[in-house]
């Protein structure tokens, strides 16, 4: 449905967007991640029409957007600040749009009340924006944003304000809300666990260009390269050689670990001598105080160097043999107040073959 | 806001109760004589006056300027000697009445052009590059730096018969048709020095209001489809009325009251109420009735200030400030 094809866009020496190419489809929960400076708020104001690019086309329902300015275009925004106007009442924020396409009062007034019961908040209507809650000023600004029904509706950090149990809260609102009224949205986040509880696709961004585009789950396990790995979620990344390999298996050398097996990654062809990475979540690696390896595991025995007790698990970074920290995580599912391992202990880890994801 | 005393986490212990209305007390009192240097000012420099001229206006005037005694002894006798005669006056012909409606007059078309020609530079101000904003404001202000006298005497010399400007327009005037218009001394020559004085006076107050003000609420207003246009109607310009009404508190004030500029640039057509009670004071030595002019002048004042102050507020809680 929208087609962004060889986008580019540079302020001065700084290139914001590099030869951006992506197409999202009808109805879908698409997400641009990435960290700040990486471009993805340049992508958004360009869809928006606040910004012209350098060059590429941005098309949308396969019709060219580059020549209409914003008002004219069937995208709407919610502003990381929400924007809503002070001096109107929340009716009058959620009406403007509507006013905007000179629809009927009597269709105003319907639809306003309707979409305030889906945001539920019905009383609201006569209140002045300061009189409400940084949760419901979110509701209110995607209201005023999903009422006139655009196309697509972008949506730039919405729940960066809010705290962190409001966040989880208006997360699971946003799904359903997305789910309700079946528009396209477009999520601009720099919060990995944000981008991986809401979007149907996510487009990994990285000093404008895009590392990686797949679903939450697909990125999370089998990222294509390192930045990705790192980017989301926590990630032990092991750098390797290659020393021999086929379809299914690879042996790698990393340095002071000796030699071990990993899964081939299907995409990538290593030939022996290659440089790779090995890269392994803290949650796929056992733990205990001695391991019998199972036999397609891969064993190593290190000391607890530090630790990290954050209620539901505990963090383990391990030292091993060589001096390589890795991580791994241990649930505190034990019955009473357990405390398995201190600094310094001896432990030994073990992880499948299979666990890990290799990268060029 | 109420303190929290130490202790006063443990219920009820019996110092809490009589402790915190001291501190209660004592913060009443602070907040009352946080008022009273303001209420002071008002009493010296604006309340007594008003209240002197009001006794002045019941009496007689002196021989020689002044007042007469507001009592005399005769035979013994101790009698007052007050009249209304000064008030009456004020409606016995038209002429001051008539004055008056024409100096608000004079004092709202100067408001209102100035307020059209400050918006847009004060518009224009608020959004320019910041590194610019600072020069552009001084030159606003600029013009305070000479004397005011000194100007309006620039605008003599611009108005004169013999300036450029009435000679360049005669010329015009003579190959249309039209007979020669003179420039000086007539209410257009007031109007336009008053406009010139007192624009500074809107435009600041306008840029103070506009500076502050979200552009991401154009943004916003752009994207869910209003044009250029609607982008000022509907959310640039309502949310600058408070900054309007301010700068129009601050222009119409003194262009109802002054008399230099009627008095150099007017001659006999633009002559304003300042002018009058002027004369009465100092020509006329007429105090008692200057003083009605001068209160039914105030009255005015306060009424029309009153006024665009709840239209500024009601504007103001608007915007949710």
């Amino acid at each position: 449905m929208l087609e962004i094809n060889a986008v580019s866009r540079s302020f001065g020496d700084f290139v914001a967007l590099n030869n951006v190419s992506l197409h999202i489809q009808a109805g879908e929960f698409f997400t641009l991640l990435g960290p700040s400076g990486c471009g993805k708020t340049t992508l958004l104001r360009l869809i928006a029409g606040f910004d012209q690019a350098d060059s590429g086309q941005i098309l949308l329902d396969g019709k060219p957007l580059c020549a209409l300015p914003p008002e004219k275009r069937p995208v709407h925004t919610v502003f990381q600040s929400y924007a809503l106007f002070p001096h109107m009442t929340v009716a009058e924020n959620i009406a403007f749009p509507l006013r905007m396409a000179k629809m009927s009062k009597a269709e105003i007034a319907h639809r306003v009340t309707e979409v305030l019961n889906d945001v539920r908040l019905p009383d609201k209507a006569k209140h002045y924006p300061d009189a409400l809650s940084g949760g419901q000023k979110q509701r209110i600004a995607i209201a005023r944003a999903l009422v006139n029904r655009p196309r697509l509706l972008l949506l730039d950090e919405p729940l960066s304000a809010l705290d962190a149990k409001l966040r989880e809260q208006m997360q699971i609102e946003l799904i359903n809300l997305q789910k309700e009224v079946g528009i396209t949205f477009v999520y601009v986040t720099h919060d990995q666990g944000e981008a991986l509880a809401l979007s149907h696709r996510i487009a990994v961004m990285n000093k404008g260009e895009i590392s990686q585009i797949d679903e939450p789950s697909v990125l999370y396990s089998y990222p294509d390269n390192r930045f990705v790995a790192d980017f989301i979620g926590q990630c032990n990344i092991l750098d390797a050689k290659v020393l021999s390999g086929n379809e299914q298996k690879v042996n790698i050398a990393i340095a002071g670990l000796g030699e071990i097996a990993a899964t081939a990654n299907p995409e990538i062809t290593f030939k022996s001598g290659d440089n790779c990475a090995l890269t392994l979540r803290p949650e796929k690696i056992r733990l205990a105080a001695s391991l019998e390896a199972e036999p397609d595991e891969a064993l190593f025995s290190g000391k607890v160097h530090d630790m990290l007790y954050l209620g539901d698990v505990t963090v383990y970074i391990i030292e091993l043999a060589n001096g390589v920290l890795i991580e791994a995580m241990l649930a505190n599912d034990a019955p009473g107040r357990t405390r398995l391992f201190d600094t310094g202990d001896a432990v030994q880890i073990a992880w499948r073959i299979d666990a890990g994801h290799l990268v060029p | 806001m109420r303190y929290r005393l130490p202790g006063a986490s443990t219920p009820a212990t019996w110092f809490h109760k009589p402790v915190q209305t001291l501190i209660n007390r004592a913060e009443r009192l602070r907040n009352n004589l946080m008022a009273l240097p303001p209420g002071l000012y008002l009493l010296l420099f604006f309340a007594a006056p008003s209240l002197m001229m009001l006794f002045a206006s019941f009496r007689y005037p002196g021989e020689y300027g002044g007042l007469a005694p507001w009592y005399y002894v005769e035979d013994e006798q101790f009698s007052l000697d007050f009249t209304l005669e000064n008030w009456l006056r004020l409606f016995e012909s038209s002429i001051y009445l008539g004055l008056l409606f024409k100096s608000l007059g004079y004092a709202l078309l100067t408001t209102l052009i100035c307020t059209l020609m400050a918006y847009p530079l004060a518009l224009m101000i608020a959004r320019s590059n910041k590194r610019f904003r600072d020069l552009l404001l001084l030159l606003v202000i600029l013009p305070f730096w000479s004397n005011f006298l000194v100007r309006i005497y620039a605008w003599m010399i611009i108005f004169s018969p013999q300036g450029a400007l009435t000679i360049g327009l005669n010329h015009v005037t003579a190959a249309l048709g039209i007979e020669p218009i003179s420039l000086m001394f007539s209410s257009t020559a007031v109007i336009t020095c008053l406009v010139y004085v007192h624009l500074p006076f809107m435009i600041l107050p306008l840029y103070a209001n506009l500076e502050k003000h979200d552009s991401r609420l154009l943004d916003a207003a752009q994207d869910l489809g209003a044009n250029r246009f609607q982008c000022f109607w509907l959310i640039t310009w309502p949310q600058s009325l408070p900054g309007i009404y301010a700068g129009a508190i601050l222009v119409f004030i003194p262009s109802l009251g002054i008399f230099a500029i009627p008095d150099l640039l007017g001659g006999t057509n633009g002559i304003m109420i300042g002018n009058v009670i002027k004369q009465q004071f100092v020509e006329s030595r007429d105090w008692p009735f200057g003083s009605v002019l001068s209160l039914v002048l105030t009255g005015i004042t306060l009424l029309l200030v009153l006024l665009a102050a709840k239209l500024g507020r009601t504007a103001g809680t608007d915007n949710g400030k």
